[in-house]
């Protein structure tokens, strides 16, 4: 590993100067965590505890601009942890503690002046089990818009959230209607149509797909495609399919006796399903356990 | 191996109860259980059209129009009805916001420390608490200390502290309903702790804490232990028109007329207590249906 090791949270300048200092890629031996030139948000020895418990430990992660990164591993491997650090959503339970720091855009968000609230709006979240309010379609999407001071047209958003969660023409007919009276599938793009309607920079995606058939799952992936155009997409799986389908970028998370939560390797997703430098890396995916 | 264990898979029977005698047990327990199902019921019902038979003739329009009286045929439930009312206003107006304000600061924003803990635990407690006692802290506390006087507000104070653990109670379990999955939503999308309040679980909430206002209400009403403690008047041939006015109310009225030697004050009571019922049974109706029609599916 290159990089300094950062372990004060404020040592943010430093990390820059690392990244642009870095030598070439060649010159990294074979086992080095890959370095992301630029990348929207960057995980810099980050660690968390539930109480004693530790779920993540150290890592270290930038997650490129404007693509999909997936992050893979078996059940209780940290990922899921890891993602909810990133906007702070951790915090919602009693107990945590975080170590390390999180650069979005370079700014630490763990610093004690940034208010969570804020990096929620500028860090969307997709849920695992599709959560619309019990509302009409509108309200759904102009709530987040609302609280956080929309102020130009409430129509024009409403239609270009829906459109750019490929939604709109499935709904547009009647966007009073309940949330809730929607498929699977279309309440889980509506989901993400109310998330990037607060115009956020990254996009969190918690398994978006995993209560959802096949099609909507086709459909979902679709549209990640389409909204990695505008948006830094991390999408926690343990569909490696799924990875390997939608994903620019992958890592791969494990825990093991000695820590949990681990980033075992990451890449590009070509080499790392292709040929992977760790052995457990490969063990996985070629689903020798998990 | 004893003689006992070598039977298992032998010719001769191993099992030998009666299946005669086992059925019969089973439908003891069936008898049993339907005579005690029916015991109650029917000492409800045989109560019930006791009172229903003692009131007849008596629950016209002049039994509601007329205050109480010294003669039966021209008492009636005016002051008490309407000091239930106005004293009932006085409870919710200071039990609910004061219940669901607690409801929302426990469930939401307190820690989980020893302090919560012991308030929680307190609160339980106070639920259970006779109300009678409730009316000697009423006594001592708004009718003496805070010279409120035994009126309509020393009454609706104490009241309203009888029922505020039952809102609180009914209104914490509304709260702690709400999915989980709509709070991270909200935050998820930049709201604060507040706008998720505000906006998701208090809206989501609210069919569970207006049944359990109602139900509390309901309780109050019914009451009458803590009331005669703090002095509320037996006869009273006025209307409050004060909320420091002295008052009565419906329970009270009908323990004065059952209190009384002339069995035509008797039926009275049972027009009183057929009143009563109607309102409860009303109120507990209107909670039902509420907390089936406002259920929110996430």
């Amino acid at each position: 590993m290159i990089k300094v090791p950062l372990k004060k949270a404020d040592a943010e300048e430093s990390t820059v100067e690392a990244v642009v200092t870095q030598p070439a890629p060649a010159e990294l031996p074979k086992d080095a965590p890959m370095e992301i030139l630029d990348p929207a948000v960057e995980v810099n020895n980050f660690s968390l505890w539930y109480g004693d418990f530790q779920a993540v430990t150290d890592v270290s992660i930038g997650f490129p601009r404007k693509k999909i990164t997936a992050v893979i591993g078996p059940s209780g491997c940290g990922k899921s942890t890891l993602l909810r650090g990133v906007n702070r959503m951790n915090e919602l339970i009693g107990g945590v503690r975080t170590q390390g720091n999180v650069l979005l855009e370079g700014t630490n968000i763990y610093a004690d002046t940034v208010d969570p609230v804020e990096v929620r709006r500028r860090i969307g979240m997709v849920f695992q089990k599709p959560n619309p309010f019990p509302r009409s379609i509108r309200d759904n999407i102009l709530f987040g818009a609302r609280v956080n001071g929309y102020q130009a047209d409430e129509d024009e958003l409403v239609e270009a959230a829906l459109r750019g969660a490929a939604l709109w023409d499935e709904v547009n007919h009647d966007l009073k209607q309940s949330g809730l009276a929607l498929s699977g599938g279309q309440q889980q793009r509506l989901c993400i149509a109310r998330a990037i309607a607060v115009s956020p920079e990254v996009l969190l995606m918690d398994e978006p797909c995993s209560a959802l058939d096949p099609i909507a799952t086709l459909k979902i992936e679709d549209l990640m495609r389409e909204l990695a155009k505008d948006f830094t997409i991390i999408i926690v799986t343990h569909n490696m399919q799924q990875a390997a389908r939608v994903s620019d970028y992958t890592a791969f998370m494990l825990s093991d006796d000695e820590s949990r939560g681990k980033l075992i390797e990451f890449g590009p997703t070509s080499d790392l399903f292709t040929n992977p430098t760790d052995e457990r890396t490969e063990a996985y995916i070629t689903g020798r356990f998990g | 191996m004893s003689e006992d264990t070598q039977t298992v898979g032998r010719s001769e029977p191993i099992f030998k109860a009666s299946m005669q005698w086992r059925r019969i047990k089973a439908h003891f327990f069936v008898v049993l259980g339907l005579l005690s199902v029916l015991l109650g019921v029917v000492t409800l019902l045989v109560l019930l059209a006791d009172v229903i038979i003692q009131s007849t003739g008596w629950l016209d329009w002049q039994f509601f129009t007329s205050f109480d009286s010294r003669f039966p045929e021209r008492a009636g439930i005016k002051a008490a009805l309407f000091g239930t009312l106005y004293m009932m206003f006085f409870t919710m107006l200071l039990a609910v916001p004061i219940g669901v304000m607690s409801a929302i600061y426990l469930e939401e924003y307190a820690g989980d420390n020893w302090f919560t803990q012991f308030i929680q635990v307190n609160i339980a407690n106070l639920a259970g608490v006779p109300s009678i006692v409730y009316g000697l802290l009423g006594l001592q506390v708004f009718v003496r200390w805070m010279e409120m006087g035994r009126s309509v507000l020393a009454g609706s104070c104490t009241m309203a502290l009888l029922i505020l653990p039952i809102i609180i109670v009914a209104s914490r379990e509304a709260i702690r309903a709400v999915p989980p999955s709509m709070r991270e939503a909200s935050f998820a999308l930049g709201a604060s702790k507040w706008e998720t309040v505000r906006h998701h679980v208090l809206p989501y909430a609210l069919p569970g804490m207006l049944t359990g206002a109602i139900l509390a209400a309901a309780r109050a009403i019914g009451e009458t232990a803590p009331l005669i403690t703090i002095g509320a008047l037996t006869f009273v041939p006025f209307l409050p028109e004060h909320p420091l006015d002295r008052f009565t109310v419906l329970p009270i009225q009908i323990f004065n007329w059952v209190s009384r030697a002339q069995s035509e004050f008797h039926e009275l009571a049972a027009a009183g207590i057929i009143v009563l019922l109607v309102v409860l049974i009303a109120l507990n109706s209107v909670a039902i249906y509420l907390r089936q029609r406002l259920r929110t599916k996430y």
